[in-house]
């Protein structure tokens, strides 16, 4: 028994979806082999929420800054703050690769549309707040 | 541990550079045959386990029949002694003298089978240990690569979606900017209506007769001398 949701299935319950706020969601699937979603959200086309699932989780990345636009002095800080506020930080927490910042929210593979869904609102809200919290280290 | 620190090392390195694999497919090829050969001989040692507690169970038998004969033939022996009867009892005797050195030869055999189950059982615990380690090493390496890989394609896409000359905190601003507007013009339209709604019902009120269709100076001054009351 196992109901694993697939991408394509992912994309169409996303696509009849909204948030809470009643913001549409424009997902597509960007590489079919690598199985990356791309989900547009309404008036937040800056921050794209992408979604990959393999065999461990279901994986929701947000970009947020890249190294260029931390204020060099304030680096230290900024790194402490999201040291700390990875624990307040509802379902996301903050990670690193190469130059860029992100954000992410990792769920179990049995997690169902409902859920991802949720995981994706929750994960563009905290991407703004993130971004506001640590505007006093960005350039 | 140590595949962690291979993992960071690699993840700090230039590695994170896009193009470059993290770990070469080999090592994962060599890490997934590895996975299979441990898997294969867990099962060969569960098959010898149940091979050899079958074994051993059949020798237990072996060994509980041997001691109920002796405890008989003890019985056999006594009954004979009672009855004088010494040529039947050494008969019995030696009879006994023979399952004797068959139950200890069986014991022996016993014992054997009984650390063998247990060093079997020993190995296959540790060799379960040792696949659930490497399975968690093959996640680990694979969720890395797949994650890397995913954000390479992304990588590409995200910087036409948002202009890569655009910072973070620019298009929050952006964002936030957006939002205020269509704040504004939700509001707009809102008082829009409620001044249309008032409107036609202040034409109802008029049409009726109900109130006088232009405000008049005394009317005016009335209600703000009440207003002024109340005060």
């Amino acid at each position: 028994m196992n109901n694993k949701i697939t991408l394509t299935q992912l994309a169409d319950s996303l696509h009849k979806s909204r948030f809470n706020n009643g913001a549409a969601l424009t997902p597509e699937i960007i590489e079919e082999d690598l199985q990356v979603l791309q989900v547009l959200i309404q008036d937040r086309e800056e921050f794209p929420v992408y979604v990959t699932i393999d065999d461990s989780q279901i994986l929701c990345v947000s970009y947020l800054w890249q190294e260029q636009e931390i204020i060099p002095e304030q680096r230290e800080a900024l790194l402490e703050a999201l040291l700390a506020l990875n624990i307040p930080m509802p379902l996301s927490s903050f990670s690193k690769i190469g130059h860029q910042y992100i954000i992410f929210g990792a769920l179990s593979t049995r997690s169902d549309a409902d859920a991802i869904l949720h995981e994706i609102e929750t994960l563009s809200d905290n991407t703004l707040d993130a971004i506001e919290l640590m505007a006093d280290y960005l350039k | 541990m140590n595949l962690l620190n291979k993992l960071l090392t690699a993840l700090r390195g230039a590695a994170t550079e896009t193009g470059e694999a993290l770990v070469d497919s080999q090592g994962i090829r060599i890490l997934e045959q590895e996975i299979r050969d441990a898997k294969e001989h867990l099962n060969r040692a569960r098959e010898s386990l149940t091979e050899v507690i079958a074994e051993q169970m059949a020798v237990q038998r072996k060994v509980n029949g041997l001691q109920t004969a002796i405890a008989e033939h003890e019985q056999y022996a006594n009954q004979a002694l009672a009855k004088n009867n010494d040529a039947l009892a050494l008969e019995i005797a030696e009879k006994i003298a023979a399952f004797s050195n068959e139950l200890g030869a069986q014991a022996v055999v016993l014992e054997s089978l009984d650390s063998n189950i247990a060093t079997l059982k020993q190995s296959i615990a540790a060799t379960e240990r040792n696949i659930q380690g490497m399975d968690r090493e093959l996640t680990l390496v694979k969720t890395t690569e797949s994650v890397h890989k995913a954000n390479e394609a992304v990588a590409a896409r995200f910087s036409g979606s948002r202009s890569s000359l655009r910072s973070a905190t620019e298009s929050l601003e952006r964002i936030k900017a957006k939002q205020q507007k269509k704040v504004d013009q939700m509001q707009a339209a809102l008082a829009i209506q409620q001044e249309e709604n008032g409107d036609r019902l202040q034409e109802k009120l008029q049409d009726a007769g109900i109130i006088t269709k232009k405000a008049t100076a005394s009317a005016i001054l009335d209600r703000l001398k009440a207003k002024r009351s109340e005060a």
